[in-house]
């Protein structure tokens, strides 16, 4: 089950995150904070009219929270807003639910072991939590809770 | 199996009750394997004779205290008195009249934060507490601060996590109206020298809180020999059940104190121009209390007395020893907390693992920590550290547990192929932005 976890996609991504610096030119911002074990990131995004043209992140984090920010940029770069979001609500049913894996989140599907640690499952979300918030242009820092 | 097997003289039927196998929740497997339970710091587990205490109550003896005049009534009252008059010996208070029952030592602080700070603490005066504090020696004093326009000081600590005495020193001053400082760190278990600091908080006419939480499942503690003005512990720390606590203070200043909650079993006379409060330690237990908490607490310091701090505490010494060599024996391994005195915990960073990633392994392997800033996030980020992976333990942990937890801490390096250490430069750069 541990293996589940820790596939080597996700230690990958967590040794060496994706998109991972800031953006000065960045046109929107957020910050995500998971309260329950410090893990913060703060998230770049380029907005070129609807389309996600650039995006990025840094921070600290455990590896599934940095890994999923990592995978995340790589997943939504280029993709619509709404994409973006459809593909979150994709990706949440995936951490949440039986329902088997969803059709276009690709890499994503990694994540699917996260379901049997429940107290795991915000880890993974959190810089999903972060892009929305980024992307309805919310005031305040992301959080878990 | 360490402390606990030791053959014991005592024939009583109670004397067997210090035994591991008297905690029934240490007896099962965890995701297949064998509990190693190294979370104490958070709550303890609590042995039979506890358990069946309350029960005892709740089956036999259930009724209101101090009033009834009926049978249950009377048995109910005295089971709960006699819960009190343990605890006045167990921390040596002077009077039975100076422990109130609350529902931990968090509400122990904000009760002396609400009714003492609010009474004598003024614009502009000032409050001393520790950077090691946990989060509720923390909040109740910055409320406090705000509504009053105080001033909350920090004494600093240092690279080992040890309080800097003649710092906290130089902040005590005419303006100093009360101290408050954890007695054993939850986050890095560094003991405090709160004798000392009561001292010296004395010599500027400060009263002194001490929050003894992590401290008296542990070690002795006598009230009147610290001279400390208040003391608060937490009833599940030390064996006993949750949601039951003790706020010890010294008779004269309570008596002083305004009463915390208004209610029944606080008054002694009630009319609608005039309410009279009751003596102590009534004036501050409003509403029907805890009672078979109480009663469990009773019985957490019959077994503690059994065992006898002094052996806990010998026994403990020498386990922290035997845990503290085997993991800086760990390449990449840092412990957070290395005070010269220090109690029970065993906090560390893992290079290039998140703590939350060492938790998760760990609980695969049975093993039980804490991960996370343990309501401490100033202290951790005076290390530097986001988060920290705590193993805490009690007289009940063996050799064998520290061992099971070095495994497992080999076993997330195996996971995560360590070093993972081996990140860019840049990477590291970024992580800092902010975290910082």
């Amino acid at each position: 089950m541990l293996d589940d976890l820790y596939q080597e996609v996700i230690l990958d991504h967590t040794r060496r995150p994706r998109n991972f610096h800031q953006m000065p030119d960045a046109t929107r911002q957020a910050e995500g904070y998971n309260p329950l074990c410090g893990d913060k990131l703060k998230l770049f995004v380029k907005l070129d009219g609807e389309t996600i043209a650039d995006i990025s992140f840094v921070g600290a984090g455990c590896a599934i929270s940095t890994s999923s920010a990592s995978l995340m940029t790589e997943t939504v770069k280029g993709k619509s807003r709404q994409e973006a979001v459809q593909i979150m609500e994709r990706f949440h049913d995936l951490l949440t639910t039986e329902k088997p894996a969803a059709a276009n989140i690709g890499k994503l599907t990694v994540f699917s072991g996260v379901r049997e640690f429940p107290a795991r499952v915000k880890c993974a979300t959190l810089a999903w939590h972060t892009l929305k918030s980024a992307l309805t242009d919310a005031a305040e820092v992301a959080s878990t809770e | 199996m360490g402390l606990v097997t030791e053959p014991r003289a005592m024939t009583e039927p109670r004397a067997s009750a210090s035994g591991r196998e008297n905690f029934p929740v240490l007896d099962q497997r965890v995701h297949g394997k064998p509990l190693v339970y190294l979370d104490n710091a958070a709550t303890t587990q609590k042995p039979q004779m506890v358990l069946d205490a309350m029960n005892q109550f709740y089956q036999v003896d259930n009724s209101n205290i101090h009033r009834g005049v009926h049978e249950l009534s009377e048995r109910s009252t005295r089971h709960y008195e006699e819960a009190r008059v343990k605890i006045q010996r167990f921390i040596n208070a002077a009077d039975w009249r100076e422990i109130i029952f609350v529902r931990g030592a968090t509400e122990g602080i904000n009760l002396v934060a609400y009714t003492y700070g609010r009474r004598h603490v003024q614009a502009g005066d000032e409050i001393v507490i520790s950077a090691m504090e946990h989060h509720s020696n923390i909040v109740p004093w910055q409320i406090l601060c705000e509504e009053k326009q105080a001033i909350l000081r920090i004494a600093p600590i240092n690279q080992r996590g040890e309080l800097l005495l003649d710092e906290f020193e130089k902040l005590l001053g005419p303006r100093t109206k009360l101290v408050s400082v954890v007695h054993v760190s939850n986050a890095l278990g560094t003991i405090n020298p709160v004798a000392e600091i009561a001292r010296m908080a004395h010599r500027h006419g400060a009263p002194v809180f001490i929050d003894g939480a992590q401290a008296v499942a542990h070690m002795k503690v006598d009230v009147q020999a610290l001279d400390c003005d208040f003391y608060a512990l937490s009833g599940h720390k030390m064996f006993g059940p949750t949601g039951i606590g003790v706020l010890y203070g010294k008779a004269a200043l309570l008596n002083k104190m305004p009463p915390y909650q208004g209610g029944g079993d606080m008054i002694s006379s009630v009319t609608f121009a005039k309410t009279t409060y009751n003596d102590l330690p009534y004036k501050f237990e409003a509403g029907t209390p805890n009672i078979a908490g109480t009663i469990g607490l009773g019985a957490a310091v019959d077994y503690i007395n059994e065992i006898g701090l002094d052996r806990i505490q010998a026994y403990e010494h020498e386990l922290l020893a035997y845990g503290t060599a085997q993991l800086e024996r760990i390449p990449g391994l840092r412990l957070i907390g290395t005070a010269r005195e220090k109690a029970s915990v065993l906090s560390f960073v893992l290079e290039g693992v998140h703590p939350h990633d060492v938790g998760t392994i760990l609980d695969r392997e049975g093993v039980a920590v804490r991960t996370g800033h343990h309501c401490a996030q100033p202290v951790l980020e005076w290390f530097g550290v986001p988060a920290t992976t705590r193993a805490s333990l009690a007289f009940y942990n063996t050799r064998q547990d520290i061992d099971a937890l070095v495994a497992g801490i080999y076993k997330v390096k195996e996971i995560f192929g360590c070093g993972a250490g081996s990140q860019p430069a840049r990477d590291s750069q970024s992580r800092q932005e902010v975290s910082s």
